[in-house]
């Protein structure tokens, strides 16, 4: 046991040293989800808001020929800017990107309208780009609405009840809460806590094992009178403490994030503090041990650094591939997937972040089946360490 | 004192040791000679029990090294071919680690330090991190590591690998005086002039197989040669005939 603690201070203060260590896993782990996470929400409700409060702004060409048109929009709130373009030049300005949404009303228009006979509009737009795509959306709407507006009084002029014209009444109910929506978000905002847990470690893992071998110093340490999974014990007790570290600098990152952006629009608890991110902590650090074991067992079989970069950056993988199911089959919390490391956190801290109740049996299932799978790696790992092939 | 009985080894196909039976003595220094590929760095694994023999066995001071590790390690210190260290930790930690890692206290790890960096003379750079050493700087380093324990027997693969004249002739003064202090000490080389120079007996070893074991000046009345090199080469010559 003594052995075991001399291993953890000697591997905790070494990798204390070294720079590589410490942006990797105290800095560029932790801080780059967070950062990410605020930019994307950032824009995600920018885009929102534009979709729905902002007044829509319209480019018409030839909006003379058309007054009531005109004066329709305006009355819709529909900002107009009216310009003189052919339809040629619209296309080339859309397309290079100058105007968004250009509606042309074309010559014939007018003599059409009043003939009754359907009149021309063009709406010339990109719908590559998903911003003018939206625009112009909104404007086949407000347009549509125009047209029924018209159809419903020429029938009223001709003695024909407009109801006759409307066979189906469709009214659209939307269940999506603000909460559902956010679940993508959520999803990888958690993946992004896992990430920097993996990370937090994934140095000191590769360090004390592959890097241990590639400076040769581990033939010295395996002729000492230590038990070998003392050294195994100590090595993956400082990977733990470093994502531990990792782990909490992500979620007080997190936490400050959150303050400067308003979440309460995507519909999640709308503050992150000190509670809630104590009890994402808590239901991460099962997740420790289990990732210090896993990149500690698999970087004890590789002989370099590189090697081990290689090989441990499909760890890195493996807490997205259950997140990435959770999205696709919109999984929720229950007993069956707490039997399932990572995905079983990820629900649970969605759970947390959504302000849902959690189920104390549940949290304890998911620590217990992560604590055991790490047992079970650590003793892989101090048998592997027994062998002689260790020497490589 | 350091003994060897029948030790055996194979890799899948390749036997690497067969059969090696010798004594290294307290208060003498023991080279194991041999040319490259004899099987010299498998023999001293096997001793220091990081390999386990298919065969035979290997004791410390009597301790059987396979059965009672850790007694037979605490009277030993190894010095293996890879001597590396830990970059980010001082000379002085680099020793540390091992002393606490070999249970020693506080007050004597601080006088066993101290001992140390001074006979080696090493006290200019015991604070600096080891990640500039010199390869005699690092060799220095790690033998101290290896003795920092007051072990009785010392076994070094190939100690004076890769060292210049000066550093060398510090290795030797050193391995003379923990040799004049009744200590046992057995070191690896494929440099004839080495164990010449250092040695009270010598082992040949020669395709896994111990060839010659005696004082260097008895190989050399044996094979009625002018030099020990010229002794050492009749020995392998003859045991290639054999082969």
């Amino acid at each position: 046991m003594r052995a075991l603690f001399t291993v953890f201070r000697k591997e905790f203060l070494e990798n204390l040293r070294d720079r590589r260590t410490l942006l990797s896993a105290l800095i560029f782990g932790p801080l780059f989800g967070p950062l990410l996470f605020g930019a994307m929400v950032t824009r995600i409700l920018d885009q929102s808001v534009v979709e729905s409060d902002l007044p829509l702004k319209l480019v018409i060409s030839g909006a003379e020929r058309a007054p009531g048109l005109a004066s329709y929009l305006e009355s819709q709130g529909v900002k107009l800017r009216r310009v003189a373009l052919s339809e040629d030049a619209a296309r080339g300005a859309v397309h290079s990107g100058t105007e968004q949404v250009i509606l042309i009303v074309p010559e014939d228009y007018a003599k059409r309208f009043a003939a009754g006979a359907p009149a021309p509009l063009l709406l010339v737009a990109d719908s590559a780009d998903s911003q003018t795509r939206k625009i112009a959306d909104r404007a086949k709407a407000v347009l549509a609405n125009y047209g029924s507006g018209i159809a419903q009084r020429r029938l009223q002029i001709r003695g024909i009840d407009p109801l006759l014209a409307l066979p189906v009444a469709v009214d659209e109910i939307d269940v999506a809460t603000p909460a559902a929506r956010a679940v993508v978000v959520l999803g990888f905002m958690t993946y992004f806590v896992l990430f920097a847990v993996l990370m937090g470690g994934l140095y000191l893992a590769i360090d004390s094992t592959a890097g241990e071998r590639e400076r040769g110093s581990l033939e010295a340490l395996l002729s000492l009178p230590v038990e070998r999974a003392s050294l195994v014990g100590g090595k993956i007790l400082a990977t733990c403490a470093y994502m531990c570290l990792a782990l909490g600098l992500n979620l007080t990152a997190f936490v400050c994030i959150f303050h400067f952006v308003p979440l309460e629009r995507l519909g999640m608890s709308s503050n992150l503090g000190a509670a809630t991110a104590l009890g994402l902590f808590a239901i991460c650090l099962p997740f420790v041990p289990l990732g210090a074991a896993l990149m500690t067992f698999v970087a004890s079989f590789t002989r370099s650094y590189r090697e081990a970069q290689t090989y441990l950056a499909s760890v890195l993988l493996v807490p997205t591939l259950p997140i990435a199911f959770a999205s696709i089959y919109s999984l929720h919390t229950k007993r069956s997937l707490m039997f399932i490391p990572s995905l079983s956190q990820h629900l649970l801290m969605t759970s947390v972040l959504k302000a849902e109740p959690i189920a104390w049996a549940d949290v304890l299932v998911s620590a217990a089946v992560s604590l055991a799978v790490a047992l079970i790696l650590m003793v892989l790992t101090a048998r592997h360490w027994r062998r002689e092939t260790m020497l490589g | 004192m350091i003994e060897a009985t029948a030790l055996c080894k194979r890799f899948g196909e390749i036997e690497a040791v067969r059969g090696v039976s010798f004594v290294a003595r307290d208060g003498e220094i023991t080279g194991l000679l041999g040319p490259n590929g004899a099987g010299k760095s498998t023999c001293l694994r096997l001793l220091y029990g990081v390999l386990a023999p298919d065969s035979g066995n290997a004791r410390i001071d009597g301790l059987d090294i396979r059965g009672e590790t850790s007694a037979a390690r605490a009277h030993l210190g190894v010095l293996p071919h890879a001597a590396g260290l830990y970059g980010n930790l001082t000379a002085r930690e680099n020793i540390a680690y091992f002393a606490a890692l070999h249970g020693i206290g506080e007050e004597r790890l601080r006088r066993r330090t101290g001992e140390l960096l001074r006979t080696f003379g090493m006290e200019d750079y015991a604070d600096r991190r080891a990640k500039g050493f010199s390869q005699g700087q690092r060799i220095k380093v790690a033998l101290a590591r290896a003795l920092v324990h007051e072990p009785q027997n010392l076994i070094l693969d190939e100690p004076t690998n890769g060292l210049d004249v000066m550093a060398i002739r510090n290795v030797r003064d050193l391995l003379r005086a923990l040799k004049a202090q009744g200590r046992c000490i057995l070191f690896s080389s494929h440099v004839m002039q080495e164990v010449a120079a250092l040695c009270d007996r010598v082992v040949i070893i020669g395709h896994g197989r111990v060839l010659a074991d005696d004082a260097p000046e008895a190989i050399r009345a044996r094979c009625g040669a002018a030099s020990l090199e010229e002794a050492f080469l009749t020995v392998l010559g003859d045991a290639e005939g054999v082969n």
